[in-house]
């Protein structure tokens, strides 16, 4: 398959997922199969772009013009790969996984739910194909509108409620500074695509930089940095698949994507680095890892705490991107992939323990690892791959983050990547070492009871996946060395 | 018929109107306007590409009488793309009708109805292609007058007060502009659009000039409901019927937009209108005030429509704006707004007509749970909200573009933000009605309710469909927009 062919492949799969859906949607196996072998045709098509984007290609494709002197253009670069990899090759993962909760669930309107999943899928793929920041931002709002009917999904009080906060958030910032920074970047620039080394070195000055960076990084709402983060615990009342690979994958990766992604190819590290203009974001992206951590802490509702764990861990990759050198937005791009893996894994087992059991707070799962070992032996594996301890891939985007810190002399940060991971811990393994160790209520010892085998697998396949992950960082580095400049 | 393309689109209508009075039956009076409103169109893009292909403005002297002393029809690229979608949505509100009226307006006054509106369309193609000053007061009588007739055969009887209203303000405006236009006169001795710009300069800053200005600044801002001089609107586009509140909301405001920019730009020219009168400091702020305060009372109505036509009056603001900020992105800007809002209002109108037609009601409360009874009509609606919002992928979002663009390139960064910030009000008064169609249960009583017929749906989405064409491929609208923006800039066309 030419690479060109490949690129048209991974933006109308998901389409025509969303309409194959549509047109099955009295039959669910039928619908549920479509879904599944489109994931799988996605997956595969993306994943034959690898060998040219390692090769040094970046396949492009040109559509129309949006605004005259503006088409919606792709080109696909290393960083890009990465995201289109890990949101395509998760979806294929959490269908499965929505096959089995929401028909344990036996949830209402169905057909809506994996349509909707599919067009936010296409918002992913486009936003990590796009070749200019426009294209980038109007999938971006696709994504947004996308999920919106699937925080809503249960159409009560509360998830109302949740996706008022959801979409008026996410709207508000990427309305209000988004878009002014796009528009503002088009005046000063006069150019919106992202080239290697920033389209605005040279044309901006410190104050303006400044500025601009400012509202990228608030403006992308979806990369959840504090004070605008609360979009993502809100989105939570959402059923657990849509937690999973929207709200620990696709949709705040697509933020921090879009964030790492204007560092590299609008401002372009050497700006940022000699200008010192994202000294403060560090600071920021520092306060979002620590206080997100601490709030996580008093959550006793198992979704909540992995929600602020996400602000958290999201905050890694800005800081990450803010570092502006070659090891932190490595280790930041990294990161999308490797707590992709790790934080879906405690997503799935988090929906898991509620099909199983029904039970969503943490404080009464005492005993849960005895009712349900392998999903909390999976649990346990997530944990420390978002904590990053080896062998998990957690572990190297860790480290390299800290190398990043390290680089820019920022001792600080190091000190903070080392203080989150023990924060990490202390929210993260209290809830295995209850599952394991307390004796759960009742006198007699429980039978095992885990959740359907479609919610099993999966979770037991992304565990897996963070083992994997770590024997082969070396790949994933060839692919994201291009990213620092130099080689 | 080559030399008289001109004026056909104008002669057309006129004519058949009074042919609708004498053929009165209503399914062959409804077919003929139909036939003659899409003729009218096929005109109008004729015209245009006639404009489009040379580049120069197409002139044609009626009765042969040459200019300044006769009437000229002068049609440059604004013009023609203005003249194009008034009778492209005349045509397509019009096909919708049929169905639409059959519940709203008696039988047998439905001949009247097409006769007053082919007279309003004529009214409004006239005042788009004309080069005359005097011309353009005649045509604004005549879409205005035949605007109130409309209006007043809404289906309650709350209709007469709301047109009477109108006739009112609307005199009020006519009259301002009148005397506008008699100052100009006075000053300059002609009455012939391009023959005034030539001779203002020998007037300019005099203040019989100012005063010219300060009146039809009033006037217009009257006839396109500009804050605060929008009384008359929100009743008026509630009362009315449906077809008519989407046919006025997408053609007239718009057109007296387009009025406002002709005399803004080509009659007294940039330096008589914005150094010597400052009308864009009166402008700017109005257009900002609207934006915010119509938005404001937007999200606090109970009836759908009125809430449409409150956002209407933001709408408004934009276009406005995009005026008063004086360079080619910020005209660009208020051109195609005026293009994009006309097709994403009207289409929320002929929306709303839907639901009026099978849902019997367009209070905000009675909405619950339309959304799964008429999924594709609320659909429909939700993409025209976006487009309110100016979401990507909508061709609100092209102007919303454009006029930021224009804000920063005169470096009015807080204008840039302030347009931004307006927009997240749509969000809210959009989303209040899509969480009342798609989360509350439909009360029992209305558990049958079907999707509107076809007749109501296809103009309907059409309409909104175009909406998404224009916001992914913007290339001839805005590219148009540009040219237009150009000319007008250009000072003399």
């Amino acid at each position: 398959m030419s690479p060109d062919t490949a690129l048209v492949l991974a933006l109308v799969l998901p389409l025509s997922a969303a309409g194959v859906t549509a047109l099955f949607a009295r039959r669910p196996d039928l619908r549920e199969g479509a879904t599944l072998l489109h994931g799988l045709a996605l997956f595969g098509s993306v994943t034959t772009l690898v060998p040219h984007v390692l090769d040094g290609q970046r396949p492009a494709l040109r559509l129309f013009e949006l605004v005259p002197g503006l088409p919606i253009a792709f080109e696909l670069e290393p960083l890009g790969m990465l995201f289109a990899l890990v949101a395509s090759g998760l979806w294929i993962v959490t269908t499965c996984y929505s096959i089995g909760y929401m028909r344990a669930h036996e949830e209402a309107n169905q057909t809506r739910f994996y349509a909707c999943f599919a067009i936010a899928i296409l918002g992913a793929m486009g936003v990590a194909l796009a070749a200019n920041v426009l294209t980038l931002f109007l999938f971006y709002e696709v994504l947004t509108l996308s999920t919106y009917p699937l925080v809503t999904h249960h159409g009560t009080e509360a998830a109302k409620r949740g996706g008022r906060t959801y979409l008026g958030i996410l709207l508000t910032t990427s309305v209000a500074f988004l878009l002014f920074a796009v528009v503002w970047t088009y005046e000063i620039a006069g150019t919106l695509d992202f080239r290697p080394g920033g389209i605005l070195a040279g044309k901006a000055g410190g104050g303006t930089v400044v500025a601009l960076l400012a509202l990228y990084a608030f403006g992308t709402g979806k990369a959840a940095l504090m004070p605008f983060h609360r979009w993502l615990p809100a989105a939570m009342v959402a059923p657990t698949p849509v937690s999973a690979l929207l709200h620990a994958v696709a949709v705040v990766k697509a933020g921090v994507f879009t964030v790492l992604k204007v560092v590299l190819y609008v401002f372009g590290i050497d700006l940022l680095a000699t200008s010192g203009a994202s000294v403060w974001l560090m600071w920021v992206a520092a306060a979002t890892v620590i206080l997100a951590s601490l709030v996580a802490l008093t959550k006793d509702n198992l979704k909540a705490r992995l929600a602020y764990s996400t602000v958290s861990q999201l905050s890694y990759i800005v800081l990450g991107a803010a570092l502006a050198n070659r090891f932190g937005v490595i280790g930041g791009s990294m990161h999308i992939a490797t707590h992709a893996l790790g934080k879906i894994t405690l997503f799935f087992c988090a929906g898991a323990i509620y099909v199983a059991t029904h039970k969503t707070e943490i404080s009464d799962m005492r005993g849960i690892g005895r009712v349900m070992p392998v999903t909390t032996l999976a649990f346990l594996l997530g944990s420390l791959s978002v904590i990053g301890l080896p062998p998990f891939g957690g572990s190297w985007s860790k480290w390299y983050l800290a190398l990043g810190a390290a680089d820019a002399h920022q001792a600080v940060f190091v000190a903070v990547f080392m203080l989150s991971s023990l924060l990490n811990i202390a929210y993260l393994l209290p809830i295995v070492v209850r599952g394991f160790f307390f004796a759960p209520p009742g006198a007699e010892r429980p039978e095992v009871k885990e959740a359907p085998l479609f919610c099993v697998v999966p979770l037991c396949a992304t565990a897996l996946g963070c083992v994997v992950l770590f024997f082969f960082a070396d790949g994933l580095y060839e692919l994201l060395a291009p990213l620092g400049g130099g080689s | 018929m080559g030399g008289h393309l001109p004026v056909l689109p104008i002669v057309l209508p006129l004519l058949a109107a009074p042919a609708c009075v004498l053929l009165r039956r209503r399914p062959v009076v409804l077919t003929f306007g139909i036939g003659v409103a899409w003729a009218t169109f096929a005109l109008t893009v004729q015209l245009l590409l006639q404009v489009l292909a040379t580049g120069e403005p197409v002139t044609y002297a009626l009765g042969g009488w040459a200019a300044p002393y006769g009437i000229e029809y002068r049609i440059d690229v604004l013009s023609a793309f203005v003249a194009l979608f008034v009778a492209g949505l005349g045509a397509v509100v019009l096909t919708y009708a049929p169905r639409s009226l059959a519940r709203e307006v008696p039988a047998d006054r439905q001949y009247l109805f097409v006769t007053a509106y082919l007279l309003c369309m004529t009214g409004l193609l006239g005042i788009s292609v004309t080069g005359d000053l005097f011309n353009v007061f005649v045509f604004l009588e005549i879409s205005a007058l035949a605007s109130y007739q409309l209006i007043a055969m809404g289906p309650s009887r709350r209709a007469l007060t709301a047109s009477f209203r109108y006739l009112v303000l609307g005199t009020i405006g006519a009259t301002f502009i009148l005397i506008g236009i008699g100052l100009l006169y006075e000053m300059t001795g002609t009455l012939n659009m391009v023959d005034v710009a030539h001779r203002i300069a020998e007037a300019k800053g005099t203040r019989t000039i100012r005063v010219a200005s300060a009146f039809l600044a009033v006037g217009f801002g009257i006839k396109m409901a500009l804050f605060p001089l929008h009384a008359w609107l929100p009743d008026a586009y509630a009362q009315a019927p449906s077809v008519v509140t989407a046919f006025l909301a997408a053609t007239a405001t718009k057109v007296s937009v387009y009025v406002m920019l002709r005399f803004v730009y080509t009659v007294l020219g940039p330096a008589t209108s914005f150094q010597g009168s400052k009308l864009d400091w009166v402008l700017l702020p109005l257009a900002l005030v609207a934006m915010f305060v119509a938005s404001g009372v937007a999200i606090f109505q109970t009836n759908v429509r009125r809430m449409l036509a409150w956002s209407s009056l933001a709408q408004i603001g934009y276009m406005v704006l995009g005026i008063s900020l004086a360079n080619v992105t910020g005209v660009t800007a208020g051109i195609v707004h005026l293009f994009n809002h006309a097709l994403t209002k009207g289409g929320l109108f002929l929306a709303m007509g839907c639901i009026a037609y099978r849902w019997g009601s367009v209070e905000l409360r009675d909405l619950a749970g339309i959304g799964k009874r008429m999924p594709v009509t609320m659909f429909a609606w939700v993409i025209g909200g976006l487009g309110l919002i100016g979401v990507p992928a909508t061709a609100g979002f092209v102007s919303k573009w454009y006029l930021v663009g224009a804000a920063l390139e005169r470096g009015m960064w807080p204008v840039a933000a302030l347009i931004l910030l307006s927009s997240l009000l749509a969000v809210v008064y959009v989303w209040r009605v899509v969480e009342v169609a798609y989360f509350q249960p439909a009360p029992e009583e209305r558990g049958s309710v079907r999707e509107a017929p076809l007749s109501l749906l296809v103009p309907t989405c059409i309409l909104l469909g175009t909406t998404l064409f224009f916001g992914l491929n913007a290339v001839w609208s805005a590219g148009v927009a540009e040219k237009a923006a150009r000319v007008l800039m250009g000072g003399v066309p």
